[in-house]
């Protein structure tokens, strides 16, 4: 499958190049047309319960003087991304911006390269990890999953997920890796490196058959992508874990319907995942310690009330709660009552109310 | 009231006596303008009396600090000396010229700089007022004898006094005065420098030096042998003639008839037009004018400016300077980007001739943003009180500088040049001209005209650069774009891109917001743009059943955002 997928990328570089070569052997400017990332054109789809872009489309012509630079950088990027699939070779968003300047292309810096990257994934309908291009960020996993390596070297090699205490980055080889066996049950995707180490030591991984996966803050996509096929191929169940806070709650969002940045994709969303806490009624049902919620904690709460994808249920109701507490806690504020206190008993008990939903 | 308790004693006053007594009127109230007011007396003497020969004037003038140093307080004497190249003036005539108040070459209605040569006597006297000193002239006409007089002025008797008469050999023809006089150059060095820069700008045909009392030299070398012609004299025209005037010319005449006298004593007007008017104004042609009384002089001067048949006047006693010699005197002094000149037909007020001529340079060295404004009048530059001049308000007021489409705090100079047999000044100070409808307009015209042409030049350039501009970018991306899709397409050989760089094919204009272009073409693109747009979103079958304008609206905004 995964094969067919590449196939079909490289086909659709291929006539992105054709098109564009025949335009100018024909004396016309060649010009890519793909949907508009503007905010306007940005609509919430309550079927796939995510953003997605809505029917304006802008035109990127090389005739127009203003356009000819992004044109060209564009261009390049589907020829440098047409290599990398080709030849099976990975790059970092930041390497990306630095190979331009071989090619003669420039950029002023990484976030117009950035630009350009999401302008690509638009046009092709891709996210950039398919056609190689990661970010720098990191995230692990650890759990019994044994997978199997397609990337070139590795091909073919086998490794189970719980060998290593630390977990395993969650990078290119991991992302593209096709899954062979499991006993896990359940995700469990937690916010923060130190509870997943916790997690790990209090063998949550044993006590609930879960894979452990720690996003390190806002799940970066090849994590969101991973949590996706976890959940498509494996047919798990995800559950997420993040701080009291609304940051934490819109991580768990996130995970669940996507973010406004990637409307233009789909796979990256886990629909059925689970938000389990930490909740604003958490808080005052454990007496967690807390913070004064700040200013700006209290304006993106509002924010968030009015987003389509917190409309009804758990999502409306905690926001008000925490708007009405102003506190916030963090998932580390459970050690006021022991170190295993956040497993044997706050994620038992949640996770009892979470299968009783 | 009193006045007849009082014993009132009548007396008769000099010319000399009569300038001592008013001299704030002719510029000479302070050190500073009395330095300034001489020496532009003097250059503008000498300048009219080359032109007047078509000579290409050589001016030197020289500042220096008196030997001994008279000093009254911050007072400091100068010693000037302003040498020209001129005719000369015959010995016989030279004590006069220069010793006595309205005894000119000046006296005729034509275009001059000075119009009764008084200046210079003027400055004579100054000097001698302040410091005493006798006035050295030295002049040679006939381009072998010099003749070198040292003299006073007997202000109460308007006579000049000759203290000392000596010949020298000479070689060539010229002037040099050499006075005395209280000054302050120190507050009048900025001024005398302005005035000589912009001499230099409207008598480019001229070499002018300025050693000033640091013996530092500055000089304006000639940037044209081009020299006007120099003005012819006329006769009066009759819409200028009052009734003192009219008293004199009948005085003098020997007309025997009202006809023939006016056909000989008045600008363009024949016997058929002087028979009209007389008929017009009830008087019998054939009348002897010397039989003419009071109530007639009157009666005839006022019936001249309701008779609507006389000719107007015309130019041939002006000598404007052309557009060549202005041109040349923008560009030797300013040393624009762009020049443009405009030369307004002859016209007239109240029976006197002007021309209007204006020049405007833009960019170059000028790099002062905005507009500066340089006034002159028969040749003279006028460098005081320029808000109260006509020209200043119409830059300022009259024209609507957004039509020419001319970027804001662009570096600009307008040049207006007004030559007539009398220049409208308002004051005696000959420093701003005052606001005659006939001169209103013509400098309004004619500064509009140069506007045009300066917004011509704008847009010509503007878009010359951004084609330029584009060629550079298509000529950087294009190859590139070929590369990279003869790749991306797993072809070898490039594409034939190279007649897209060419003029022939028709390219999409930016809608960068360069100064260059116009908003209203800016808008038209953005426009078509837009439509285009909404048209290849409908094409793709995209919108479905939405208002077009939204999506245009839309696409507009993402036009904008999407480099």
């Amino acid at each position: 499958m995964a094969t067919a997928r590449r196939e079909e990328l490289l086909k659709q570089l291929k006539e992105l190049g054709s098109k564009t070569y025949e335009d100018l052997d024909q004396s016309k400017f060649p010009e890519f047309l793909f949907p508009s990332r503007s905010v306007s054109n940005i609509i919430y789809d309550p079927k796939l319960k995510q953003y997605i872009l809505d029917k304006v489309n802008v035109k990127r012509s090389s005739g127009n003087i203003k356009h000819i630079r992004p044109f060209t950088q564009m261009l390049w990027l589907a020829y440098f991304a047409n290599r990398l699939v080709e030849q099976g070779k990975t790059s970092t968003l930041r390497d990306a911006y630095y190979s331009s300047q071989a090619d003669a292309m420039e950029f002023v810096d990484q976030a117009e390269s950035d630009e350009i990257i999401t302008d690509l994934e638009t046009v092709l309908s891709r996210a950039r990890e398919e056609f190689k291009i990661y970010p720098e960020e990191r995230s692990a996993i650890f759990g019994d999953l044994t997978i199997e390596y397609t990337v070139p070297r590795f091909e073919g090699r086998r490794l189970n997920l719980s060998s290593h205490p630390d977990g395993y980055l969650i990078g290119p080889s991991l992302s593209t890796a096709e899954f062979v066996d499991t006993s896990a049950e359940m995700v469990i995707a937690v916010e923060k490196g130190g509870i997943f180490t916790r997690f790990v030591e209090e063998q949550v991984e044993k006590k609930y058959k879960a894979i452990l996966i720690d996003t390190s803050g806002q799940a970066p996509r090849s994590t969101r992508y991973m949590l996706k096929r976890l959940n498509k191929e494996l047919n798990l169940p995800v559950y997420v874990m993040s701080d009291g806070d609304v940051y934490g709650e819109h991580i768990a969002m996130v995970i669940i319907s996507g973010s406004a940045n990637a409307a233009h994709l789909r796979d990256l969303t886990v629909p059925t995942a689970k938000w389990i806490g930490v909740w604003a009624s958490d808080i005052v049902k454990y007496r967690l310690p807390t913070d004064q919620m700040t200013e700006a904690d209290v304006k993106r709460a509002q924010e968030l009330k009015k987003d389509p994808r917190y409309h009804g249920g758990v999502w409306q109701r905690e926001l008000d709660i925490f708007l009405k507490i102003k506190r916030k806690s963090e998932l580390e504020a459970f050690s006021k009552y022991g170190l295993t206190f956040i497993v044997d008993t706050y994620l038992k008990e949640k996770m009892e109310e979470a299968r009783s939903l | 009231m009193v006045a007849s308790q009082q014993k009132v004693t009548y007396s008769e006053i000099s010319p000399s006596e009569f300038f001592y007594r008013n001299r704030d009127l002719a510029g000479f109230s302070n050190p500073s303008r009395a330095l300034y007011t001489s020496v532009r007396e003097l250059v503008e003497n000498s300048l009219d009396a080359c032109e007047q020969f078509s000579i290409l004037p050589e001016v030197t003038v020289k500042i220096e600090l008196a030997p001994e140093g008279t000093k009254a307080g911050e007072q400091v004497a100068y010693v000037l000396t302003v040498k020209d190249n001129g005719p000369g003036i015959e010995a016989k005539h030279l004590p006069n010229a220069f010793g006595r108040v309205f005894y000119g070459s000046k006296y005729k209605l034509k275009q001059s700089r000075g119009m009764f040569g008084m200046g210079g006597t003027m400055a004579i006297l100054y000097a001698q007022i302040t410091t005493n000193r006798p006035v050295t002239i030295s002049s040679c006409f006939d381009g072998k004898t010099n003749h070198v007089l040292d003299m006073l002025i007997d202000i109460q008797e308007n006579k000049p006094v000759i203290l000392k008469h000596d010949t020298t050999t000479a070689d060539g023809t010229g002037t040099s005065v050499q006075l005395t006089l209280m000054g302050d150059y120190f507050r009048a060095g900025q001024k005398i420098q302005d005035y000589f820069k912009q001499t230099a700008l409207v008598t480019p045909y001229a070499n002018i030096n300025l050693v000033d009392p640091d013996t530092n030299v500055i000089s304006y070398k000639r940037g044209t042998t081009t020299i006007p012609p120099p003005p012819g004299e006329t006769l009066p025209h009759p819409y200028g003639i009052d009734v003192e005037a009219l008293r004199r010319l009948i005085k003098q005449t020997n007309e025997p008839t009202l006809v023939k006298f006016m056909t000989s004593n008045f600008h363009r007007v024949g016997e058929k037009t002087a028979q009209k008017f007389l008929a017009f104004a009830g008087f019998e042609g054939v009348r002897k004018p010397k039989t003419f009384g009071n109530e007639d002089f009157v009666k005839f001067v006022n019936s001249l400016p309701q008779f609507e048949e006389f000719l107007p006047p015309d130019a041939s006693c002006l000598s404007p300077l052309g557009e060549e010699i202005m041109q040349a005197g923008i560009m030797k002094e300013l040393a624009p980007e762009f020049v443009a000149m405009c030369v307004r037909p002859p016209s007239a007020y109240s029976g006197y001739p002007f021309i209007v001529e204006v020049g405007l340079a833009y960019g170059g060295s000028l790099i002062e943003p905005g507009i500066k404004l340089l006034r002159f009048a028969n040749r003279i530059p006028l460098l005081y009180d320029e808000g109260n001049d006509v020209a200043y308000r119409i830059i300022n007021e009259e024209i609507d500088w957004k039509r020419y489409k001319i970027p804001q705090d662009a570096p600009i100079a307008i040049i207006t040049h007004v030559c007539s047999t009398k220049v409208p000044f308002k004051t005696v100070g000959k420093e701003y001209l005052a606001d005659r409808p006939e001169l209103e307009r013509e400098l309004k015209n004619g500064t509009r005209e140069v506007l045009r042409k300066l917004a011509v030049f704008v847009s010509r350039k503007g878009s010359m650069e951004f084609q330029k501009k584009r060629m550079n970018i298509y000529g950087k991306y294009l190859p590139l774009i070929a590369k990279f899709s003869t790749e991306l397409s797993g072809r070898r050989k490039p594409p034939e891109y190279k007649r897209l760089l060419g003029s022939d094919v028709a390219i999409e204009p930016g809608s960068e917001s360069d100064n260059a272009i116009s908003e209203e073409t800016a808008k038209e693109v953005t426009d078509a743009l837009a439509k285009d747009q909404a048209a290849a979103a409908k094409s793709k079958k995209k919108v479905v059943g939405e208002e077009g304008e939204k999506i245009a609206q839309q696409s507009l905004e993402e036009f904008g955002d999407s480099s």
